[in-house]
This record gives structure tokens, sequence and C-alpha cells, in this order.
């Protein structure tokens, strides 16, 4: 395999406003490097809903994007409360968000079904306490 | 329907990208809740809403939508209107309220996502 690119983010915890910044920039690098519109598509959305509940259950954490010849893989690691039931959490619907995230257009449960719908696999390694990992993996044409 | 049009029915102002009036979108949404954006809406849409703030603007951008408008004359910060352009996003603000705004665009041919 050749060697893979990887673009790396910290996402703050402090500031929703700029919630969503890294997947934004994902978009643009991926689309410079011509990668198809509709594997971008995927990437983005699925890393976004990531980015947005690492702000709002997890204080923040990195996002990690790795380009390889044949998929995109998302790893998003943060050191917050950890998930205790993630068939439960994987639930559409499901969800602890404040009233206040409510108001604000997200916590309505569908972040982790819309990401596991827009990739082609997603794993989730989480420890109540110590924090969780989410990798995901979109499958595409070559592009490097 | 070309966006002009939309920005015809709903006697709305352009605030961003008035190049794009003459793009086209193929359906619409109405909706605050931008976890229900990110599920179901297609390609070329509109996004009407009466959330304001960034991620409202960062959500279009993911789904790759061409026009957004805000109802009940709510006004996007400055930050928000640049993100748009840097998108090349149409972002339009109405008088008129979501259901009134969604009403007047589906009755003039313009469906939602199935
Ligand atoms: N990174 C995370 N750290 C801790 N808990 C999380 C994390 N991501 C998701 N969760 C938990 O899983 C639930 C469901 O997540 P999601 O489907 O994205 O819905 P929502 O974000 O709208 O609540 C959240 O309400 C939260 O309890
Ligand atoms: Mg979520």
């Amino acid at each position: 395999m050749a060697e893979e690119l990887v673009f790396r983010f910290d996402v703050d915890g402090e500031d929703f406003t700029s919630a969503g910044q890294a997947s934004v920039q994902v978009k643009k690098n991926l689309r410079q490097l011509g990668v198809d519109s509709e594997v971008i598509r995927r990437v983005s959305i699925a890393m976004y809903e990531g980015e947005i509940n690492m702000v709002i259950h997890a204080g923040g954490g990195t996002a990690l994007v790795k380009v390889y010849p044949d998929c995109i893989e998302i790893v998003l690691e943060d050191h917050g409360p950890g998930i205790k039931d993630i068939d439960l959490a994987m639930q559409e619907g499901y969800s602890t968000a404040t009233d206040t995230i409510r108001s604000l257009g997200f916590g309505a449960g569908m972040g982790l079904p819309n990401m596991k719908k827009y990739t082609d696999s997603m794993d989730i390694e989480s420890t109540v306490g110590v924090g969780t990992t989410i990798t995901m993996r979109v499958n595409c044409q070559e592009v490097l | 329907m070309k966006i002009s049009a939309i920005k015809e029915l709903l006697d709305a102002e352009v605030l961003t990208c008035e190049e794009g009036l003459d793009k086209h979108v193929y359906s619409a949404c109405g909706c605050d809740l931008m976890s229900d954006v990110l599920a179901f809406v297609k390609d070329q849409a509109v996004l009407l809403t009466g959330l304001v703030n960034p991620q409202v603007i960062r959500t279009a951008v993911m789904m790759d939508m061409v026009c957004v408008v805000f109802v009940r004359s709510k006004a996007p910060s400055e930050e928000m209107l640049e993100l748009a352009r840097d998108s090349g996003i149409v972002v339009m603000s109405t008088e008129k309220t979501l259901y009134t705004s969604c009403g007047l665009l589906f009755s003039n041919g313009l469906t939602g996502v199935r």
C-alpha cells in the first residue's frame, strides 16, 4: 500500500460556533485531491456529525483523516465521559443532549446512526471515564 | 426551480453570491433540525430555516446545498455570510414564516425530498 496522506485537526470543545470547521476543511482538501464528490459528501457528513458530537458530548478532541489508495479513514478521538451503552447510543432518536444543544439544531439522536449510514465501516471504542475513539471508513476509487 | 424564482416568490433579500441566482434547485427542505437535514436531503437543494448559527451554513456545505433561506427576517452574522461566500452558497432572508415560505415554493412546483 502506498504511503497515506494524513490531515490532523484539533477540535475545540469550548466553542460551539466553531464546531464543524475541521469537516469544512477536510471537504476542501479532498476536493483538491480530486476525490469523487459522492465520496467527499459521505466523508464530510460522517465527520461533521462526529465532530459535533466531540464538541457537545466530550469537550473536544482530535480528528485524523487518512487518505489511502482505496479508502478514506476518519479517526475521531476524545477524552470525554465515554459511552456507556453503545447499542443504545446507536439507536435513532436516543440522545442525552441538553435543550440548549437542541435549540442549536442538534441533539436529535441522529448523529451516530447518520455516521453509520454514510460510511462503509464504523467502529466505536469507548470506555466510561476515559474517552471514545470512533474509526470510520469510506471506500473509494484510487485517488493517490 | 431557479434560485431567482425563489427570491421572487419569497420576496427575499439576497445576502451573498448574487451571481448564483441562475442556478437551479431540485428539492427543498424546511427544517430547524440540522441532523435531519444531514440524514435526508439530496443534491442541489435549498434549505429554509429559522435557525441562525454557523452550523446551518456548515450543514449546507456538507450537503452540497446551493441556497439557504432564513425566514422571519432572521439576520445571519457576518461570519456566517463569509462561510457561505467561501462555498458559493446563495443566502437570502425573507420576512415570511417557514410554513408560508415552504408552501409557496411547494405550490409553485418545488417539491420536497422523498
Ligand atoms: N464522543 C462522545 N462522547 C460521549 N458520548 C457520546 C459521544 N458521541 C455520542 N455520545 C452519546 O451518544 C448519544 C447519541 O449520539 P448521536 O446519535 O450523535 O445523537 P445526539 O448527538 O443528537 O445526542 C449522545 O446523546 C451521547 O449520549
Ligand atoms: Mg450527535
